[in-house]
């Protein structure tokens, strides 16, 4: 075996607290190693090209780059070594910088780990063998989870590219927080009349399967080919024979249930229509309050159905999809406001949050448009806003921002004073955050054209007095205290991750963070893939984003699955795990222990059991041959014997040091 | 007083640690923290030595001295430090909880109903928590930081009516009682006048310095503040006693600078009823 060692100076990240040059003087007296250097930047182009040239010209047949993390440039170093010849496996990343370089300030202890660490890695490749990528058909569908604005964009541009698209989505229409919305900030256009549009693409796409009131019951598969099986919960309501007429609704003994779409400011029918431009526009019944479901007995919807859609009997029905790729666009929940003791939020009616405000502006809404108080429907001639309800707040646990809070209060409250022309109103702020176009400007506006009364500082206590709310808070910038009466207080609760984001996550295979966010690849460079392979982001899933955000990360999520789709057939990697069918005992303790199903039962021309692993759906993870008793299951480039080879370099270090 | 028969009452045996002294309180954490560790360490040292499990407390105050030296003491410079000031070693393996939180967590607010003799029928309450009862939530461990409950539900078991009182939480003045007689006035005056704006009969505190300043300063709020205060402030246990078969007097009801005889008046004629 011939290996090259080639140690990169990272520029002073790794030269800085490693001696680049030493390291690679000491490799070239390793066993196999003909040529080692070191250089500035390994991965730069001359840097490459040294590598290319070295293969030819000490005729190399193994290479080891020891630089940053595997994670950064092990593919750049594959392809490098495969241009010059090699088969592209015969490499190995030594990591002297996240592992070393940074993490120690001794230079002479980070040099002799660096100089392990290359010694360790010159030993796994002299035991590398060739591997060779496998090749494997693309199932071309989609899964869009969450018919929000970003999963309906997301739908639509992977349906406009000609990909077959399975759109899911929790409530019974599509349309998302946006739907719920009145205008929209900059521009306070109207929410629902550009929505609109978009949900009758969706709802008419010849490409897009709509399931809504529906839920991920469980996923499995990989890449190119995943199975997933999606709850159709039971509505009670035969949508093929329901046209919407709302005549049930009409009926409906049942008048107090609750109203999801309106946040529980009005109550609603136990059958529905969650809203006017709801797609589809079917009817749902809530068994929480439908009288047949709690008293047995009533049974005037399906009396009264011209179409004998209704049908009590009904139940969840599981339906199973095969898709190639799977975007998550689950969106955002809301911070439960009665966790703000202080605010008196849940106690006292007059505290309300930013989204069932936005309900009482909205004109089809349950008031019309009319602002009123909750506690006696009169029109309130003052309205207090609190930015940060819950949002940059430690000892909530939530110290993130919610992102889009200021610049909702600032339209709110332009919208107040155009409801209601003598009113006021009060902001209460930390700081007002308005980066994106045209945002500074629109608070600007609230504050100079809207006189909106804009005061720095935190609320303390909101208690009633008679029939008004006492807002007590400090004005930091006249730093003093201040009292404001007023008629409503309207919180800016905190965006937390949507109900049960963790579990879909888990059911997903992908990361998320301490408060149920789904994690990017990268936070900068892969903002809309996951560590899954085949998995995107799209939208408030991934931590909490106003609507243009969300919308561009809909369609950048598209791209990716429209790139991925462009090949007919996707590569596997070959580093997975291997049954040596000689050494197997066919216990299958190893097809128990994968977390893939990836290994499955194999019967030799001879009777014997044993087990085989399915080449595309191993990640490589390595969980079966820990488990395996007699060895017979090997991770390729990962074998028991490069193992010890590495650790038998690593002793030999140790020994030659302490020997002097 | 109350605290000693609602204890005995309720089966809660307290012992008194020997040679206690003070636990430093405001004055000592404003000037020294070591020191202020030091004296709530010396009496849970003493208690721990007794074979003691949990010091209990009716004044928050105390119960915030224990709670630091506590937390001082996980820390292994600061247990160093505070062992070199004290005569015995302090090891932290005690725990330190208030009167109330034993009477709601341990005996729990059903047994505290069951044994009720008297119940607190036509009383009209407004449970007052103070500032630091349950603040800061991650030291005190007890109840809602902003909106505690835990009082409220024991007298609304014992048949008092707990209306929502707005200020359970705003601070009373506390300690500025003697460099800053002022603010006292004008902070126990807000909530005082909170509590007769929603028609309580009385202010229920668990913190004798809320006590004090709140029963004691009534005349003084009035000339100064000018606002009418009158309003009986009750602690807790003094109500509890009462439910539980005590005379006024027994529970220290005759010890108090606003007389408490009207709410006793109207709620002896609501037991006879």
């Amino acid at each position: 075996m011939r290996i090259g060692v080639f140690v990169c100076h990272c520029g002073t990240n790794i030269d800085g607290t490693v001696d680049s040059h030493q390291v690679a003087e000491e490799a070239k007296k390793f066993p196999h190693v003909v040529y080692a250097t070191d250089y500035l930047y390994t991965c730069s182009e001359p840097g490459q090209q040294e590598i290319q040239q070295a293969v030819g010209e000490h005729d190399l047949d193994g290479v080891v780059v020891a630089a940053c993390s595997p994670r950064m440039h092990e593919n750049t170093f594959r392809r490098t070594i495969e241009r010059a010849g090699l088969n592209r496996y015969m490499f190995e990343m030594a990591n002297i910088r996240e592992h070393c370089s940074w993490i120690g300030e001794d230079r002479e202890a980070n040099t002799h780990k660096a100089i392990e660490l290359v010694r360790m890695a010159v030993a796994k490749v002299a035991n590398h063998v060739h591997l060779h990528p496998s090749y494997f058909e693309v199932n071309k569908r989609v899964l869009v989870i969450g018919a929000g604005v970003a999963g309906m964009q997301a739908a639509l541009d992977c349906a406009d590219g000609g990909l077959d698209v399975v759109l899911v989505e929790k409530k019974s229409s599509i349309g998302g927080r946006m739907a719920q919305l009145d205008k929209t900030f900059p521009t306070v256009d109207c929410s629902i009349c550009i929505l609109g549009p978009k949900m009758v693409d969706v709802g008419q796409h010849e490409k897009i399967k709509l399931c809504t009131y529906s839920e991920i019951e469980d996923i499995s598969g990989y890449v190119g080919n995943y199975t997933v099986n999606i709850r159709r919960k039971a509505t009670y309501v035969d949508w093929g024979k329901c046209t919407g007429c709302g005549l049930c609704m009409e009926k409906c003994p049942s008048k107090k249930a609750y109203d999801y779409h309106n946040e529980g400011i009005a109550d609603t029918t136990a059958i529905n229509i969650s809203f006017p431009q709801a797609i589809p526009k079917k009817a749902t019944i809530d068994p929480e309050y439908c009288r047949q479901f709690t008293k047995g007995k009533c049974g005037v919807c399906a009396k009264v159905c011209p179409l004998g859609a209704i049908d009590y009997e009904m139940e969840d029905e599981i339906v199973a999809e095969e898709v190639g790729a799977i975007i998550v666009a689950t969106g955002y929940g809301l911070l439960n406001m009665e966790e703000l003791g202080e605010y008196g939020a849940g106690r006292y009616p007059d505290v309300i949050t930013g989204i069932q405000y936005e309900r009482f502006l909205n004109a089809s809404g349950p008031t019309q448009g009319h602002v009123v108080r909750p506690s006696d429907g009169e029109e309130p001639k003052r309205v207090v806003f609190i930015s940060c309800a819950g949002s940059r707040d430690a000892s909530l646990d939530r110290p993130y921002c919610s992102n889009f809070c200021c610049m909702y209060i600032a339209k709110q409250a332009i919208l107040t004073r155009d409801h209601i022309p003598d009113s006021e109103v009060y902001v209460f702020y930390m700081d007002t955050r308005s980066p994106s176009k045209g945002y500074e400007e629109f608070i600007r506006r609230a504050q100079e054209e809207y006189g909106v009364q804009y005061v720095r500082g935190r609320v303390s206590r909101i208690y009633p007095k008679g029939k008004r709310m006492v807002v007590r808070g400090a004005d930091t910038l006249l730093g003093t205290q201040v009292e404001v009466e007023t008629d409503l207080v309207v919180l800016a609760t905190a965006a937390t991750c949507a109900p049960e984001a963790e579990e879909l996550a888990e059911k997903l295979r992908i990361s998320y963070d301490e408060y149920g966010f789904y994690m990017e690849s990268h936070p900068k460079l892969r903002p809309v893939e996951t560590n899954t392979s085949g998995v995107f982001l799209a939208g408030a899933c991934q931590g909490p984003k106003d609507i243009p955000a969300a919308v561009g990360q809909g369609s950048a999520a598209a791209s990716k699955v429209l790139s991925l789709f462009s090949k007919d057939q996707l590569e596997s990697d070959p580093q997975i795990a291997q049954v040596m069918e000689l050494r197997c005992v066919g216990c299958l303790k190893c097809a128990d222990t994968c977390p893939f199903q990836a290994i499955e039962e194999k019967e030799l021309p001879d009777g014997r059991v044993v087990g085989h692993v399915i080449e595309t759906v191993c990640q490589g993870c390595g969980l079966c041959t820990s488990i395996c008793p007699s060895g017979a299951i090997q991770l390729q480039q990962c074998t028991d014997n490069q193992l010890i080879a590495e650790v038998e370099a690593l002793c030999q270090a140790w020994r030659e040091r302490s020997s002097g | 007083m109350s605290s000693r028969k609602v204890a005995e009452a309720l089966g809660i045996e307290l012992v008194e640690v020997e040679d206690w002294s003070c636990c430093g309180s405001t004055p000592a954490h404003t000037v020294d923290h070591l020191l202020y560790g030091a004296l709530a360490a010396r009496n849970l040292a003493i208690a721990e030595k007794m074979g003691l499990a949990t010091v209990v407390t009716p004044c928050p105050s105390c119960l915030v001295a224990f709670k630091s030296a506590l937390e001082m003491v996980q820390d292994d410079g600061k247990r160093k430090e505070l062992n070199e000031l004290l005569d015995l070693p302090f090891q932290g393996e005690i725990q330190s909880k208030s009167l109330l939180q034993i009477i709601y967590e341990e005996v729990g607010v059903e047994a505290v109903a069951q044994r009720a003799k008297r119940p607190l029928e036509g009383m009209r309450l407004a449970p007052y928590y103070g500032c630091i009862l349950t603040r800061p939530p991650k030291r005190a461990q007890f109840d809602d930081p902003e909106n505690p409950i835990t009082m409220d539900r024991i007298l609304e078991a014992l048949g008092a009516e707990v209306p929502e009182f707005p200020f359970k939480t705003e601070c009373c003045g506390a300690a500025f009682g003697l460099p800053k007689r002022e603010l006292v006035l004008t902070l126990s005056a807000k909530i005082l006048e909170m509590a007769q704006e929603i028609g309580a009969d009385a202010l229920v505190v668990a913190c004798p310095l809320c006590q004090q300043n709140l029963d004691l300063r009534q005349g003084q709020i009035t000339s100064r503040e000018g606002v009418s205060v009158d309003l009986p402030v009750l602690y807790i246990t003094q109500l509890v006693g009462l439910a539980l078969g005590f005379s006024p007097r027994e529970v220290g009801l005759d010890k108090h600078a606003v007389s408490p005889n009207r709410l006793l008046k109207k709620w002896e004629e609501k037991l006879k009823e």
